[in-house]
């Protein structure tokens, strides 16, 4: 197949591209909600953010908070941003960090104005924004805008088999053309640790990668309480065949079909040094992995599944692919490529990575995924530890 | 002969069931991925999609290999054709 050179997407002040258009009302903290939420509703075309947390957090943990909130609202995807907190000072730090990428950008505090008070000025503004980016229209931008990253959830061993190599058969096809891509779920490569730190693409990134898996596997190994089965692999993998860590881990590499990565980012870090594949490290949570994707700028997730996971973010669309016939048969509306037929040697792994890649650039280009048609927006913050 | 089991790598040593079940005495065809070859085995247990296959005898304490590396430990020994899972095969991480 020839692979389109280019896709219909938005352009941006900061020279990136975006797959959507969104005009996000973001919270700053758990108890700003509400007063995002009642703007959301008031503006039509409008999207809030809530999530649990934003207070009292302090030193990794704050810094990783802002470095979520910040992406968040720069991310290519986001036309505008409303950001909405208690106290005036972390309001203005989220509303400057955004603001750097040239896209409007303002900032409300409720303390002194109350919620009725604040949402009828972030109203005004919401609806200004809103009505200027309705306006703005689809252009011809370079495959090479599109940032993709990848997670894979609810797996059985069809995703090892199959969904997953079909990523890596994209990924191969996809890196030549100067696309970022980006892979993450630290603690799902345990036991495949030492195959994927091979895989660095300098002696560097190889001994990053080590690093950063050994801290997680200390941490899990410090907080177990048994040998984490039903957790890791949860009841779900379990129930399609997937037996110990390990195994999920060899099937989960599989994503980046025979790529090296250059870097290794921490959670929601933008990646710095051009094209090609990242490992972010992250947590093997479908909401709080591709949250931190997103953060750190991917236009476009691509997200395996086995037994039928049905994650979605509200910024970056999430497509769903399965090679599992039964996850198909019974949940095919969240299901945006079926590559079942692999199983039944009906489709190489070739066939199903071009599929991917169509369904990706139509995607791109605006189709609806079926997250976002039923409603998924799961945007979940990583908490590192308790707040102070 | 259709597939009923797919191997990943010549050295595995368990196959993953890739139709909806395979029956008690079943005689299965096995397609190993790598090198592209076809292998026969008959079952002992119905064992349903996505759910392994034991290749070979297999004993406490011997490894399974799966894509060709070491997925976890044998805590209970196994017949070839026995369905491979939980009850018999731990992880040797956590």
């Amino acid at each position: 197949m020839e692979i389109p050179k280019s896709f219909l997407g938005y352009k941006r002040e900061n020279g990136r591209a975006g797959t959507r258009n969104h005009v996000i009302i973001l919270p700053v903290d758990d108890i700003s909600n509400a007063c995002a939420e009642a703007v959301a509703n008031n503006i039509k075309g409008t999207i809030a953010l809530p999530h649990s947390y934003g207070r009292l957090q302090f030193g990794a943990d704050l810094e990783l908070h802002f470095r979520t909130m910040i992406g968040t609202g720069s991310n290519p995807n986001v036309a505008a941003v409303i950001v909405i907190g208690i106290e005036p000072k972390w309001t203005k730090k989220i509303v400057d960090g955004i603001a750097k990428t040239g896209k409007p950008v303002e900032g409300f505090h409720i303390e002194r104005t109350g919620d009725i008070g604040t949402v009828m000025k972030a109203s005004k503004k919401a609806q200004e924004f809103v009505m200027w980016a309705s306006e703005k229209q689809r252009e011809e931008c370079p495959i090479s805008d599109l940032w993709i990253s990848v997670k894979c959830g609810e797996s059985d061993t069809t995703s090892g088999l199959a969904a997953n190599p079909t990523v890596g058969n994209l990924m191969d096809k996809l890196e030549p053309l100067g696309v970022h891509l980006c892979f993450g779920e630290t603690s799902e490569l345990t036991g495949a640790e030492k195959v994927c730190a091979t895989r660095g693409a300098t002696k560097e990134a190889s001994d990053k990668f080590m690093k950063t898996w050994s801290a997680y596997n200390d941490f899990i190994l410090k907080e177990a309480t048994d040998d984490l089965s039903e957790s890791q692999p949860t009841a779900g993998n379990i129930a399609g065949g997937l037996t110990t860590i390990e195994e999920k881990a060899f099937g989960n590499f599989q994503k980046i079909g025979s790529c090296k990565f250059i870097d290794v980012l921490e959670p929601a870090e933008e990646p710095k040094k051009g094209k090609g594949l990242y490992f972010m490290d992250t947590s093997s949570a479908a909401a709080e992995c591709v949250t931190l994707q997103a953060a750190a700028g991917f236009n476009i997730h691509l997200f395996p599944t086995g037994q039928g996971n049905i994650v979605g973010n509200p910024i970056e669309p999430v497509i769903k692919l399965t090679a599992n016939p039964l996850t198909v048969k019974g949940m095919g509306e969240h299901i945006d490529c079926d590559v079942s037929k692999i199983l039944s040697r009906e489709m190489n792994m070739s066939q199903a990575g071009d599929e991917l890649i169509k369904t990706t650039l139509r995607v791109a280009n605006g189709r609806l995924t079926c997250a976002e048609a039923l409603g998924h927006k799961e945007f979940v913050m990583t908490k590192l530890y308790r707040s102070a | 002969m259709a597939t009923d089991i797919i191997i990943h790598d010549e050295k595995d040593n368990v196959g993953v069931v890739v139709i909806d079940k395979i029956k008690p005495k079943q005689e299965c065809s096995c397609w190993i991925m790598e090198n592209d070859k076809t292998v026969k085995i008959e079952s002992i247990n119905e064992i349903e999609l996505g759910h392994k296959i034991a290749m070979v005898d297999l004993n406490e304490g011997d490894t399974i290999l799966k894509y060709g590396h070491d997925i976890g430990k044998v805590v209970k020994s196994i017949k070839k054709g026995e369905h491979v899972h939980v009850h018999n095969v731990k992880t040797k991480k956590w």
